[in-house]
């Protein structure tokens, strides 16, 4: 029963991150479909520092680094949509679409590279970290608790301040609704489509750091992050861009897919002999049901996916 | 009346289009010259130079022929899966869940072939009617419940995974992860190649499925330019109120969209598994790339057809010239880092075009001011 709470707190806790992210995005009139890549690129980054880091680092400067190093990383390749779809008037689902791809070939091509220099046999793309996860973990009794899961929250917690009781927030929010009242104001549209792309990239990048540590103690990059992000791109749209119904969305995607991984441990769900396959697709039908109730009445930011274009009306 | 103005050769959008498509491919390749540079530049030269050449570094002519043929296998439903992104666009609707529909057809060409023991017209009809089924769900639940179709497809292509992984380890080798090899198990749902082998070396892979892949290119391009349902789905793409004022079903447009475009892609996976150049692995945890790379080459041939002929053989050839990098000191997944570059740099295509006209604005105004001092 703790593996089940440890794993569902983990998950929704990456669910949570990155759909955080693509909220604030979102809000500001941005379509962020390319979170896996930036998920992939935090990731990168995070396990770079937890490879290089000397082993007799204090857990503190593990935590730090790492978070930092998924931040920047993360931000920095929310750049690419940020000019493409702000300055360059791009469709921002193409761009996103081509930045989940160039986000995995690019890591992988780049771990590989590392991993052949290192040792001339290596020519696998995967990066380990197995001393330096040990700093995330407290275990309380039995209960491996992750400072991540603390992260998160407080995270949420942040966002929702952020976005509603400040200035900044409904300044972003007005971008997203409608740009042109926004700007006839004097809300400089672009930066705070740009604040609302890097924020988006800031919290992608820690959600993908807390996506591969969730469990394993090495990752193959290949692999990009498996469909999480959009699996996060579906909590948003179920918690209607709203920091507190994206947290129970979360929860309850994040049991389902911890479900796949440890129903064997229950004596019930084991004597019903699901085939293992059922389990793994149950987070997605599940996503799909949800979707199909509740997006009828789907109140998206309604100026997101068009370019702000400053001469129009 | 004026005669009918002469378009300057820059304005034409055909031109524009083919330009800006010129423009992302160089721009893609230098960018993956500068990322070979950055790994190690001893060899950057050469690798860069081995990918664009792909099958003409063998000096034999049959050699070349045998590899351009197996280019070409693989070519082919890479085009039928931009077809199936492309005609969904034109509706508005963004087809990521090609490589969804990819696997479903893979799936049930796969099963119909190896589990049911027919020949291979039925289980390529199998794959379409697979395809066209979740493509189908897609659009149904766009049209009815507003279900974003990038999330739905998204959705779907990760179910179809593991619903065919679990479906083909029935019909699979009982000590590989591979589905049993078709030629076999069942010769008879091998795509028959009709003597076009003879003409690539004998490579048993090139089937008819490769001029097939063609004509049925030109029959979506038809649909889309000369017939009124082809008109009617433009339509809705550009202005779904509009279309639905003129009395246009948009609901039925968006679903038959979706079922269509899912039925290319399903189309596309029999043609590739059953030439038997590849086996299922059972064990996949990741969607196939094709559909991806489909994206890539529907919007590289600017949304068009024809267009997404050349753009596919074009990924295809890089995909494959990727294989023969020097392994020592490069990957394979530089042609994949090479195609996603380029697939963003299609997103600046607007851009390009904005600067193509305003170059040719310049120009005429610099023409016309030059006439006014001459008077």
């Amino acid at each position: 029963m703790t593996l089940l709470i440890q794993y569902m707190l983990i998950f929704a806790s990456v669910l949570l991150l990155v759909a955080l992210g693509g909220c604030f995005s979102e809000h500001s009139g941005v379509i962020n479909i390319g979170l896996e890549g930036i998920m992939v690129f935090g990731a990168l980054g995070g396990a770079l520092v937890m490879k290089y880091l000397p082993d007799g680092a204090s857990a503190a400067t593990v935590i730090f680094l790492s978070i930092a190093a998924a931040m920047l990383l993360g931000m920095v390749y929310s750049l690419l949509l940020a000019v493409a779809a702000i300055n360059f008037k791009a469709d921002q689902t193409l761009v996103g679409t081509a930045m989940n791809l160039l986000g995995t070939a690019a890591a992988t091509v780049f771990v590989k590279a590392m991993n052949t220099a290192e040792n001339p046999d290596n020519v696998s793309s995967t990066i380990q970290y197995i001393n330096a996860k040990k700093a995330f973990i407290v275990d309380l009794g039995g209960f491996e608790f992750n400072w991540f899961m603390l992260l998160a929250l407080i995270l949420l917690v942040v966002s929702y301040v952020l976005l509603y009781k400040t200035k900044f927030g409904l300044r972003l929010q007005a971008c997203g609704e409608h740009p042109q009242a926004a700007d006839s104001v004097g809300i400089n549209v672009y930066k705070m489509r740009y604040a609302g792309v890097m924020i988006s990239g800031l919290l992608g990048g820690i959600g993908g750091l807390v996506y591969i540590t969730a469990g394993v103690s090495e990752w193959k990059f290949e692999n990009g992050v498996a469909g999480f992000g959009f699996l996060a791109l579906a909590v948003m749209i179920f918690g209607q861009w709203k920091p507190i119904r994206i947290a129970l969305a979360a929860l309850l995607f994040g049991l389902f897919r911890s479900l796949s991984n440890v129903y064997t441990g229950f004596d019930f769900l084991a004597s019903l002999n699901i085939p293992s396959s059922i389990y793994n697709m149950l987070p997605y039908i599940i996503s799909l049901v949800v979707l199909a109730l509740t997006s009828g009445k789907s109140h998206a930011p309604k100026a997101e996916g068009i370019p702000y274009d400053k001469g129009s009306r | 009346m004026e005669a009918k103005k002469h378009t300057p050769f820059l304005r034409r959008p055909v031109v524009q289009t083919l330009l800006a498509s010129l423009i992302c491919i160089l721009l893609g390749l230098l960018i993956g010259y500068i990322a070979l540079l950055l790994i190690n530049p001893a060899g950057a030269w050469d690798a860069i130079v081995v990918i664009v050449k792909n099958f003409w570094k063998y000096s034999a002519q049959s050699a070349q022929l045998k590899y351009l043929g197996n280019t070409l296998v693989k070519a082919a439903p890479l085009l039928m899966c931009s077809l199936s992104v492309l005609f969904a666009y034109k509706v508005g609707l963004f087809n990521i869940g090609a490589a969804g529909q990819y696997v479903a057809g893979a799936g049930a060409a796969l099963y119909c072939a190896l589990g049911l023991h027919m020949p291979w017209y039925v289980c390529m009809l199998a794959g379409a009617l697979a395809g066209a089924l979740l493509g189908c769900l897609s659009g149904m639940l766009k049209a009815y419940r507003n279900v974003n179709e990038v999330i739905s497809c998204i959705m779907l292509n990760w179910i179809s995974l593991y619903l065919v992984n679990s479906l083909l380890t029935t019909v699979k080798d009982p000590t590989s992860p591979y589905t049993l090899n078709l030629a076999v198990a069942n010769p008879g749902a091998l795509i028959p190649s009709l003597g076009l082998e003879k003409l690539f070396t004998n490579n048993k892979y090139v089937t008819i499925a490769i001029p097939l892949a063609v004509i049925i290119t030109v029959l979506i391009w038809v649909l889309l330019e000369k017939t009124k349902l082809g008109y009617e789905l433009k339509a809705t793409g550009l202005n779904k109120n509009a279309a639905k004022y003129c009395g246009m079903r948009e609901k039925y447009n968006i679903i038959l969209t979706m079922g269509i475009a899912g039925a290319l892609a399903g189309i596309g996976a029999s043609m590739y598994f059953l030439s038997g150049f590849e086996e299922w692995s059972c064990t996949q945890s990741s969607v196939p790339a094709m559909g991806f790379n489909g994206i890539a080459a529907a919007f590289l041939g600017g949304l068009n057809p024809i267009g997404a002929i050349f753009s596919s053989f074009f990924i295809q050839h890089i995909t494959n010239g990727g294989a023969y990098v020097d392994k020592t000191m490069y990957c394979s997944q530089i042609s994949d880092f090479i195609s996603a570059v380029i697939i963003y740099l299609c997103g600046f295509v607007l851009f390009f075009k904005h600067c193509m006209n305003r170059f040719m604005d310049r120009r005429e105004e610099k023409a016309l001011r030059k006439e006014e001092q001459a008077k």
